[in-house]
């Protein structure tokens, strides 16, 4: 019979590996369930990943992919370094949410004017309110012990209905005949976060993101700092012992995934979602958990994991407009994705081992 | 003067270009016509009803049409990929509709001047090739609010209320009206759930009302929750009615839902589909009621007193032959000031318009 042995170290190869075996196990397990649905499993597996990329309307694909993607990847670099030191952080769609609402009124504020600080102005606000809805759960933990899973996840309901008030009063388009949503953020030059190069989907959130990847990079791999959220999360007595200040790091890193995930929302507000509206939020926060844990909490890892879940959304668009998929098909393949990856974790940090059974 | 913006112009002309050439290279074929739905096929209400319109223009014009749709598309940066795409595959006439798709609408179809955009429930129309297209839901809400008068016991109406948009605030005015003109001691209770379709929080707003002694509970979003709440409440013991919202949700049969209102959107889908292939199509806002078949009176259960009926159906008949306007004067807002006065019929402008409950009412819209 064949047992799991725990490794001594977590597999360097596999951890490598079983991204690409999860990718390879969820198309093969999603080609299953759409042929079983009735679909043609080869052209529908073609319009996810290979219309996007090389199909005749990539030219317009691909910068959405960019668009998708940058929101994804700002935030799980954010979340996987909270992840990184055991501090789960499951809120970010509210402080996503938080940092727009904010940028927005912060900016709304000075309309019409075309001054040049309105854009600063914006993004620290954008910043600062994704900053402090994290920190709720983060200083609620470390004053009165609360669990940051609860409270943070709790707060994104919060920052719904702080929305929908927004868009249907306190935010209101004053021109747009009682109608909910804000005025249109991309149409008002001071304020709006056009493409940097036009036809490319190249936003400011987009290299906001690039920039993020980078500096999580050598947060993780350079800074002292790095070093203690990496230890607190393999074994917090040893960080203890070590002097590392344990509610420092939930402060620093509760923050540090509400900055980021309040900018997403800056950018996105500013850019693809024009204004604030009813629906401003789908779910880039939670979204961004998977990312993060697909690429392995590592910042070139989620870059990559954020790429793939884009191209999963655009192409599972193709695939329902051009083949009739349902959603929900696109939905299971997409939650396949982080089901096989946990599943083959395992390979990680065991090693399958063939063993007699004792004979009795 | 665009600070953050390299490149602009080139790179945009490019773009436009390049958006003009893949529709339709073939110029043959059958005509492709587009839906953007905000819910899911199967929601059993709104959406579930524009899909059947789709289904209509299938049937009507056979191999002549090919329809595509994609469903569950958020309100947001998604639909005016959603709408791009489906341009970008060949669409002729693409139909959005949710009110939330309106900007998104308005810019693809300025990248796209070839293509036919039709939107639903909004006002604005841009372009040369967008059209708006809307419902005289109100003329229906007047007909149930008759019913919910006359038949609630304890006095007290519920209405699970979606936004605080013009269209949502005419219904609930509409129904509020007819209910105290049935029965003078109505009062009504309004919760605002802030969604067009989330089971759990229409559910939630149902059983709360119920708890209150409301018994007649209408809704404006689009689950049949509420519905299945009442069953829940009436197998207890309690006495609650409904109405099918959008869709029949004859399910529920013969109670609680005891009438509904359902949007028929096949007669208009038909209309300028047909439109478009006899080269006639134009850009407008149409606004359809009872006389065009848009807004159906779903069948009256026996549930109903014979007597209430008649009165209902005596009213669907006198707003079908255009001889009633559920908004005709004597009304007063809330604060008491003059509506409309002895006689005067409301405008479609004050009817879209429309940002105040009317004279009797308790609570405020929020704002």
């Amino acid at each position: 019979m064949i047992t799991l042995e725990k490794r001594p170290e977590p597999s360097r190869g596999w951890s490598l590996a079983t991204p690409l075996l999860a990718v390879i196990l969820t198309v093969l397990a999603g080609g299953l369930v759409f042929a079983a649905l009735g679909y043609d499993p080869v052209a529908t597996i073609r319009a996810i990943f290979y219309e996007p990329i090389f199909g005749q309307n990539s030219f317009y694909y691909l910068p959405q992919l960019l668009v998708k993607a940058g929101p994804l990847i700002l935030i799980a670099n954010g979340l996987a370094i909270g992840f990184r030191a055991g501090i789960w952080n499951i809120g970010a769609e509210g402080q996503y949410i938080m940092g727009a609402i904010f940028a927005a009124a912060a900016g709304l504020a000075f309309y019409p004017s075309e001054s040049f600080l309105i854009w600063p102005l914006m993004i620290t606000a954008g910043a600062v309110g994704g900053l402090l809805w994290a920190l709720i759960p983060a200083i609620l933990r470390v004053k009165f012990g609360t669990n940051e899973i609860l409270v943070s996840l709790m707060l994104v309901y919060v920052a719904e209905n702080i929305l929908s008030s927004a868009a249907v009063s306190w935010l209101r388009n004053p021109e747009g005949m009682g109608f909910p949503g804000s005025r249109n953020l991309s149409q008002w030059d001071a304020a709006s976060n056009p493409e940097i190069i036009a036809g490319t989907g190249m936003h400011w959130g987009v290299a906001a993101a690039c920039i993020a990847v980078i500096l999580a990079y050598v947060l993780m791999a350079r800074h002292i700092l790095g070093f203690q959220i990496r230890l607190a999360g393999q074994s917090p007595r040893a960080a203890a012992f070590s002097g590392v200040n344990p509610a420092r790091l939930v402060l620093i890193c509760m923050g540090v995934a509400g900055l980021l995930a309040g900018l997403a929302g800056m950018f996105e507000v500013t850019g693809p979602a024009r204004k604030i509206s009813i629906d401003f939020n789908v779910g880039y926060g939670f979204t961004a958990i998977i990312v993060a844990f697909l690429g392995r909490l590592h910042p070139i890892g989620i870059l990559l994991a954020g790429l793939l879940m884009g191209l999963t959304y655009i192409g599972g668009e193709v695939a329902q407009q051009s083949l009739g998929l349902p959603l929900a098909a696109i939905q299971l393949f997409q939650g396949m994705l982080l089901f096989f990856l946990l599943a083959v974790d395992v390979l990680t940090h065991y090693r399958p081992k063939r063993t007699q059974r004792a004979a009795s | 003067m665009q600070r953050r913006t390299l490149l602009t112009t080139g790179a945009a002309a490019a773009t436009a270009a390049a958006f003009g050439l893949p529709a339709r290279a073939d110029g043959h074929g059958p005509l492709k016509v587009g839906f953007i739905y905000v819910g899911p096929i199967g929601d059993g209400g709104w959406t579930y009803q524009h899909d059947q319109g789709r289904l209509d223009v299938e049937e009507a014009f056979g191999d002549q049409v090919e329809t595509v749709y994609q469903e569950s598309v958020p309100e947001g940066a998604d639909a005016e990929r959603a709408i791009t795409q489906m341009a970008l595959n060949g669409a002729d006439i693409i139909f959005t509709t949710s009110f939330g798709y309106m900007e998104a609408t308005n810019t693809v179809a300025g990248n796209f001047p070839d293509i036919k955009f039709e939107h639903a429930t909004g006002f604005m129309r841009d372009h040369d090739n967008v059209a708006t297209y809307d419902a005289r839901f109100y003329e229906g809400r007047a007909v149930i609010g008759h019913i919910a008068g006359r038949m609630t016991n304890t006095n007290k109406i519920g209405y699970i209320a979606s936004f605080p948009i013009p269209e949502v605030i005419q219904g609930i005015n509409s129904a509020y009206k007819h209910a105290k003109a049935a029965n003078p001691d109505v009062e009504m209770v309004v919760i605002w759930v802030y969604t067009w379709f989330d089971p759990a929080k229409e559910a939630d707003a149902a059983k709360a009302m119920i708890e209150q002694g409301v018994d007649v509970i209408m809704q404006h979003t689009d689950s049949t929750a509420p519905q299945a709440a009442a069953a829940e409440a009436n197998a207890a013991g309690g006495t609650v009615y409904t109405f099918g919202q959008a869709s029949d949700m004859a399910a529920f049969a013969p109670m609680p839902r005891i009438a509904s209102i359902i949007d028929d959107w096949g007669p208009y889908y038909v209309k300028r589909v047909g439109q478009v292939l006899d080269g006639t199509w134009e850009s407008g806002h149409s606004w359809g009621g009872m006389p065009e078949g848009e807004v159906v009176i779903g069948e009256i259960t026996d549930v109903v007193p014979a007597e209430v009926k008649a009165e209902a159906e005596a009213m669907i008949a006198a707003i079908t032959a255009g001889e009633y306007h559920p908004f005709t004067g004597p009304i007063n807002k809330q604060d008491g000031s003059v509506f409309l006065a002895e006689g005067e019929v409301a405008t479609d402008l004050q009817l879209v318009q429309m940002d105040f409950y009317l004279e009797g009412f308790e609570g405020d819209i929020p704002n």
